[in-house]
C-alpha cells in the first residue's frame, strides 16, 4: 500500500495501527470497525478481492484468537492483510464480512469449522469440512494432532462396522523440535508429551 | 485354468473336458473383473493411468471402469479415505453384488498414509473387508497391475461353488414346515 | 355411408401451457456424488430440481479433508513438502514451488539464478500437464473420449520427463527450502524441447476435435456464465477468473522466479461462459510451451541451492560425510528443521487452477507455528451454489468440468 493510501486509510479510521510483517502492509483493526473497513477497502482503496480469511490460535496469550484477512487489488496489484483480535477468548467472535464479499462465505465457514470463531451476521454458519455432528474444532492448540474418539457420523455404518473415530496412532510422535532452549532440550522429541497410546489427554471445548 | 484340474476322457466322444466347476466359475470371473473405481485423491490419477494407453488395463478385461456398484466386481479404493467419506464407501460397498473384492491402493488407503491426523480413517480395512493392499504414495501403474493379478491368483483360489448350493439345514426346515401343512 | 364427425383439436400451445399447471408440482431432491464420475473427486451436490431444472443447488465439501494444516504445526518445513504434493495433485511441482517461495520469502532468502530457472521450467511444465488433464477430461464429460486418451498419453511423457529429474511420475517433492533437491539431469533440458515439438500437434488435434465442434460449442457456449462482479466479489483465480475479462495473472502482475524476463501472452475471454474457460486453458499450453522454449535457450550456469544459507539448506553429502562444520549443519537442519526467522508471510503463485497462496506465522525455529493453505479450487467451487441453479442437470458436467477443480487443494 503507498503511503499516502496508508495515511488516508489512517486519517478515517483512527483506531488502526501497523502489524509488523514480513512483506505487505499489515494493519491491526478492532472487530467492531472490521466491517466498516473493508467496506472502504473495496469501494474507495480498489481491493476488490478478499483472497484469504483465517485465524491463528495464540494458546497461552490473550487475547488468543486474531482473525487474519487478505486482500487484494487487482488494480493496483497490492496484497494488504488486516488482523483483527477477538475480544473473548472462550467464545471468540468476529463479524462476518459476507455481505461485503462474497468470498468470506466460505472462508468463514471454514473457520468456524476449524477454530470455533463465531462470525455474527454470517447467513449459514455450520461446519464446512468436517461433519456437522462434529463437536471439536481440530486446529485449535489444545487439540491433539491424532484427533479425539468420536462416533462415525452415519449411525448405521458404525453399527455394521463397528467402527469409529479413533485417534490416530502416533507412537509418541511427531517428533519435532522445540524454538529453543540448550540443545538437550530442543532434541526432537513428541511434541506433545502428555498424550500417548496408554496415557489419554483429556481435552475438550 | 490349472492344468489339475482339467480331464479329458478319450472314450467321451467329441471336444469335451471334465474339470471342476470351481476352476470354470474362477476363471471366468478373474478373466472379466469390472473394477468400480472409488477414486478419492491423488492415487485416482494414477488408476486413470493405468487405464490409459501406455499401462493398459484392458489387456486383463478390466478396463470397463464401472461407476456403479451394481455392476461391479471390484472395488479399487485410491486414496485418502477420511471419516466423512467412510459412511460413503461403506455404502458403495454394501450396494455392489455378490462376488466382490477390494484393492486397498496406496498407502493412505491401506493405512492412512502419511496423513496421521483426526481425520483420516487408518486404514479402510476398518471398514470394509480388503482383499489386496497395494503400497506406495502412490504405488506406480505397474504395481496396480501386479495387484490385480495377485487378485486374479486369489480369485482363482476361491471355493466359488460353496456359495451357489444352499445350506442342508435350510431344506430340511423346508421339507419339515412343508410337511405340517 | 361413413359419418363424418368434427372435432376440434385446438391450439397446441394453449393446450401446453393448460397443462403446465398439472406437470408442475413438486421439486425433486437429488443428491450428486460424493462418489460420481462427474464430480472430479469428491464433492457432493445436494440438488433441488424442478423437472430438468436445477432450483437450487447446495455443495458440500469436506469429504478429503485430511489435516493437513494441524500436520505443519508439528513438521519441519522441509518435512512439510510432501503434503504440498498432495494439494493439487494434478500439478505438484507447482505446488512444491509455491510453498518454497512463501518460506524463503519470510526467510529473506533469494537463490541463485539457475534454481529460479529450474523451478520456473518445473511450474510450466506442471501448468502443461494440468491443462492437458482439465482439456481432456473436460472433453471426456462433454462425450469426447479421444481427447481423454491423446492427453492422457503426453501427460505419460511428462510423466517420464518429470520421473527423470524428481524420481517420482507424480508427487515430486522436489523442491526444497533454499534450493531444489538436485539438478537436472544430462540431456533432460533437450527431452522437454523434444516434448514441447511434440504436444503441440497433438493440441491442434484436439482443437480440431473440440474448438469449433458443433456439439461440444452447443452444449458449452453460454452455459455457466459468470460475470467479472462475480468473479471478483467470489475470490475466483486462474483462467477462471481471466475467462471472465479480468486481466490478473501474477505472473505478470507480481511476477515471481524471474518470469519478468520471458514474453508471453496472457489469455483473457470474454464471456466468462464453459466454452472461453476451455479456451483459456488451451491456449495456456501453447504460451506455457514458448516460455519453457525462451527459458531453455538461456538456461543460467551455476547452483543449484542457495550456497550461503547456511542454517537452512544441508550441505552436500560428499561434504557432510568428511567435515565437522558440514556435519553440524546438516544434522541441526535434519533434526531442528531450517532455521527460519519470525514473521508472518503470506505468498500467493500463480498455479494452473489459481492462485495458491500460503499464509505462515512462525515463531522462529524449524517448525511454522500456523500454516493456512488458500487452496484456489476451495474459491473456485464457493460460486456453484450461486452458478448452477438455472441450469439443465446435463448442464452440470459441463459446468463442472469447465471449473477444473480439485479436491485436494479445496478440502485440505
Amino acid at each position: 500500500m503507498t503511503t499516502s493510501d496508508l495515511a488516508l486509510l489512517k486519517e478515517r479510521f483512527e483506531t488502526l495501527t501497523e502489524r509488523a510483517s514480513s512483506d505487505h502492509t499489515a494493519l491491526n483493526c478492532p472487530a467492531d470497525q472490521l466491517v466498516e473497513l473493508c467496506t472502504a477497502l473495496r469501494d474507495d482503496f480498489g481491493y476488490d478481492m478478499l483472497v484469504d480469511v483465517t485465524a491463528v490460535d495464540w494458546d497461552a496469550q490473550s487475547p488468543r484468537f486474531t482473525g487474519i484477512y487478505h486482500f487484494l487489488s487487482t488494480t493496483k496489484h497490492e496484497y494488504l492483510r488486516v488482523a483483527a483480535d477477538c475480544a473473548d477468548d472462550i467464545n471468540p467472535s468476529l463479524p462476518s464480512l459476507s455481505a461485503v464479499f462474497a468470498s468470506a462465505n466460505w472462508h468463514e465457514r471454514e473457520t468456524y469449522d476449524l477454530m470455533g470463531i463465531r462470525y455474527e451476521g454470517h447467513p449459514d454458519l455450520t461446519r464446512i469440512l468436517m461433519w456437522d455432528a462434529y463437536p471439536y474444532h481440530p486446529l485449535r492448540k489444545d487439540f491433539p494432532l491424532a484427533g479425539i474418539e468420536v462416533p462415525l457420523p452415519a449411525a448405521d455404518v458404525a453399527e455394521t462396522t463397528g467402527a469409529s473415530v479413533l485417534p490416530a496412532p502416533m507412537m509418541g510422535g511427531p517428533f519435532v523440535s522445540s524454538a529453543d532452549g540448550p540443545m538437550s532440550q530442543t532434541e526432537p522429541r513428541a511434541k506433545d508429551q502428555s498424550w500417548n497410546e496408554k496415557k489419554v489427554k483429556p481435552c475438550g471445548e | 485354468m490349472q492344468n489339475t484340474t482339467i480331464a479329458y476322457d478319450s472314450k467321451v466322444e467329441g471336444e469335451v473336458i471334465v474339470t471342476q466347476a470351481d476352476a470354470v466359475i474362477n476363471w471366468i470371473r478373474k478373466h472379466s473383473v469390472w473394477p468400480m473405481p472409488m477414486g478419492l485423491a491423488c492415487c485416482a490419477i494414477e488408476l486413470m493411468a493405468s487405464g490409459g494407453a501406455r499401462f493398459d488395463i484392458s489387456r486383463f478385461g478390466m478396463e470397463v471402469m464401472r461407476f456403479s456398484p451394481r455392476q461391479a466386481d471390484c472395488m479399487i479404493v485410491a486414496g485418502t479415505v477420511t471419516y466423512k467419506m467412510a459412511e460413503v464407501v461403506r455404502r458403495i460397498y454394501d450396494q455392489m453384488a455378490e462376488p466382490k473384492w477390494v484393492v486397498a491402493m496406496g498407502a493412505c488407503a491401506s493405512t492412512g498414509g502419511m496423513y496421521r491426523s483426526y481425520a483420516t480413517l487408518q486404514g479402510v480395512d476398518n471398514i470394509i473387508p480388503v482383499d489386496v493392499y497395494i503400497s506406495g504414495c502412490p504405488p506406480r501403474p505397474e504395481a496396480l497391475l501386479d495387484a490385480m493379478i495377485k487378485l486374479q491368483d486369489k480369485i482363482g483360489t476361491e471355493r466359488s461353488v460353496k456359495n451357489l448350493i444352499p445350506k442342508k439345514a435350510d431344506s430340511v426346515e423346508l421339507a419339515g414346515a412343508a410337511k405340517e401343512s | 355411408m361413413a359419418t363424418t364427425k368434427e372435432i376440434s383439436i385446438g391450439d397446441a400451445g394453449a393446450r401446453a401451457s393448460d397443462a403446465e399447471g398439472e406437470l408442475s408440482g413438486e421439486t425433486m431432491m437429488l443428491n450428486v456424488g460424493p462418489s460420481h464420475p462427474t464430480t472430479h473427486g469428491v464433492l457432493r451436490l445436494k440438488m433441488e430440481l424442478d423437472g430438468d431444472v436445477v432450483k437450487k443447488c447446495e455443495p458440500v465439501i469436506g469429504y478429503l479433508h485430511r489435516g493437513t494444516e494441524k500436520i505443519a504445526e508439528n513438521m519441519t518445513y522441509n518435512q512439510f513438502v510432501p503434503y504440498t504434493d498432495r494439494l493439487d495433485y494434478i500439478a505438484p511441482l507447482a505446488n512444491n514451488v509455491a510453498y518454497a517461495l512463501t518460506v524463503e520469502k519470510l526467510a529473506n532468502l533469494e537463490v541463485p539464478e539457475r534454481c529460479q530457472a529450474i523451478r520456473m521450467l518445473c511450474c510450466e511444465l506442471a501448468r502443461i500437464s494440468s491443462h492437458l488433464l482439465g482439456v481432456g477430461v473436460y472433453g471426456m464429460d462433454a462425450g469426447a473420449w479421444t481427447v481423454f486418451m491423446y492427453t492422457f498419453t503426453e501427460r505419460e511423457k511428462l510423466y517420464t520427463l518429470f520421473e527423470e529429474l524428481t524420481g517420482a511420475r507424480f508427487t515430486t517433492s522436489y523442491t526444497r527450502i533454499g534450493g531444489v533437491a538436485r539438478d537436472i539431469p544430462d540431456g533432460w533440458l533437450g527431452r522437454v524441447l523434444e516434448f514441447c515439438k511434440g504436444v503441440l500437434p497433438v493440441l491442434d488435434q484436439v482443437d480440431k476435435l473440440l474448438t469449433r465442434n458443433r456439439i461440444f460449442m452447443d452444449r458449452t457456449v453460454g452455459v455457466g456464465v459468470i460475470s467479472k462482479e462475480d468473479a471478483l466479489s467470489y475470490g475466483l483465480t486462474g483462467p477462471n477468473m481471466r475467462a471472465c475479462g479480468i486481466d490478473l495473472d501474477l505472473r505478470k502482475d507480481k511476477p515471481y522466479l524471474g518470469y519478468e524476463n520471458y514474453d508471453f501472452d496472457v489469455p483473457i475471454g470474454t464471456n466468462g461462459d464453459c466454452y472461453d474457460r476451455y479456451l483459456m486453458r488451451a491456449e495456456e499450453i501453447r504460451q506455457s510451451v514458448g516460455i519453457i522454449r525462451q527459458c531453455i535457450d538461456k538456461f543460467p550456469e551455476g547452483s543449484y541451492y542457495a550456497e550461503d544459507a547456511k542454517k537452512i539448506f544441508a550441505p552436500q553429502k560428499s561434504k557432510v560425510l568428511t567435515s565437522m562444520e558440514e556435519l553440524i549443519q546438516n544434522f541441526m537442519i535434519t533434526t531442528e528443521g531450517p532455521q527460519i526467522p519470525a514473521g508472518e508471510v503470506y505468498f500467493e503463485a500463480e498455479n494452473p487452477k489459481g492462485a495458491l497462496g500460503f499464509f505462515i506465522t512462525s515463531k522462529g525455529g524449524g517448525v511454522p507455528y500456523r500454516l493456512k493453505v488458500r487452496g484456489p479450487s476451495f474459491c473456485n467451487l464457493s460460486i456453484l451454489d450461486k452458478l448452477i441453479p438455472g441450469h439443465y442437470l446435463t448442464d452440470i458436467t459441463v459446468i463442472l468440468g469447465s471449473l477444473d477443480f480439485v479436491m485436494g487443494e479445496c478440502d485440505r
